[in-house]
């Protein structure tokens, strides 16, 4: 039995590892993937206090060693599922059970995709979720950019230095994301607006060759592009504990700051909760209040 | 085995040519996944003796980038008797690159 198992490797999880091991609580730290969680794709963090440059490999490397050394155990095994058997829970994989006191939920979001047909095959082929990875392989290209918040906003802006032709591709006629970043683009004489219209096609033979829109009165018009950047949203990896924990509209796991969840001994930390401010600060604080709690919560 | 670094001359050679299969990492050292990635090759460039494990830098190589295609990075393709057979996106676990080998 172990005292804390702490489902995902990204930096809540890893911080909440941190904070368990120091309280002298014996932790198993699941993760499905890698460790450093979508902070990894970032090149460059420059507003996480004391690092005024950083990149994300080197973050989450740094706190996953630090994790190590403090003697956090890791598996690489996806959580599947969360049994509450009252004063101790299993954590499931497809490789095996593992017993804890407390869990702490800590998967963050993945990439909301289109649904348009062929998205999956062309990843990789034209198709990105992220332009600050990806951006470099369309210098001079023409590309566009799904979504109407500030990613899609930064991303569009980020892509017109490097891509010839930018087209931004948004549902509606106004933006969620920030209005300085709307009027930047805007300055800009390689992007252009196409409002109140949805990708409803990929075109491709073996790459991204044009993407179909269609806009609300039905037009269609199609655009030849070689980049399609999706910048829809994140979804929280919630869905396979939705027994044990509630869920909001969205998918997001209902808890206060506290972390605490409606079954007592489960926590939530970082981008999968419920919160105003996703960032990587906010995550580590999650971690940290989380393995508090639930320190707390074994000690009772 | 170490896993081997790729210039465009030794390109032909080392992967075209190569009488096993070999697994080809598209990287750069700006990509993070990529760098979290090279482990993985590295462990399967030590287990495995019936492949060869490459590497090439797409930004030192864009012209073999370009060639496959290449749009997003970690990129690893398979390639068989000279040509790619199987092609992986992204960070996977070490069972997805095993399973693309075979």
């Amino acid at each position: 039995m172990t005292d804390i198992i702490i489902i995902g490797a990204g930096p809540a999880g890893l911080t909440a590892a941190i904070y368990a091991r120091r309280a002298a609580k014996s932790v198993l730290v699941l993760e499905a993937m890698s460790y450093g969680g979508q902070i990894i794709n970032t090149p460059d963090i420059e507003n996480y206090p004391v690092a005024a440059h950083i990149s994300g490999f080197d973050f989450a490397t740094k706190v996953y060693n630090q994790a190590k050394e403090l003697g956090a155990t890791f598996k690489f095994q996806r959580a599947v599922e969360i049994r509450d058997n009252g004063d101790t829970k299993t954590v499931v994989t497809p490789k095996g059970e593992y017993e804890a006191r407390a869990v702490i939920i800590a998967t963050g979001s993945e990439n909301r995709k289109l649904g348009v047909e062929n998205e999956d095959k062309l990843v990789g082929r034209g198709i990105s979720y992220c332009a600050t990875c990806d951006g470099a392989f369309f210098r001079n290209k023409t590309v566009a950019v799904v979504g109407g918040g500030n990613t899609a906003l930064e991303d569009a802006l980020y892509l017109a230095d490097i891509a010839q032709q930018v087209y931004l591709i948004h549902r509606r006629d106004s933006f969620r994301g920030e209005e300085a970043t709307v009027s930047r683009l805007q300055e800009r004489e390689n992007v252009t607006f196409v409002l109140n219209s949805q990708v409803t096609k990929l075109n491709a033979d073996k790459k991204l060759e044009s993407v179909e829109v269609t806009d609300k009165a039905g037009n269609t018009r199609t655009l030849a592009v070689s980049g399609l950047f999706v910048a829809v949203g994140r979804i929280p990896e919630n869905q396979n504990f939705a027994s044990v924990i509630e869920l909001d509209g969205a998918g997001y796991a209902v808890a206060a700051e506290n972390c605490r969840t409606k079954t007592p001994g489960v926590f939530v930390a970082g981008d999968n909760r419920v919160k105003d401010v996703r960032q990587l600060v906010t995550a580590t604080a999650d971690g940290a209040v989380a393995a508090t709690e639930a320190v707390k919560y074994i000690n009772a | 085995m170490a896993v081997k670094t790729i210039t465009g001359e030794s390109f032909a050679k080392e992967v075209l040519q190569s009488p096993v299969p070999v697994l080809v990492d598209f990287y750069a050292d700006w990509c993070g996944p990529c760098r979290m990635l090279r482990p993985t090759l590295e462990e399967l460039s030590d287990e495995r003796s019936d492949i060869a494990v490459a590497a090439i830098n797409i930004d030192e190589h864009p012209e073999l980038a370009d060639e496959y295609d290449i749009s997003s990075i970690p990129c690893v393709i398979l390639f068989k008797n000279g040509a790619e057979a199987e092609r992986s996106i992204g960070l996977v676990p070490k069972e997805a690159l095993e399973d693309l080998i075979g």
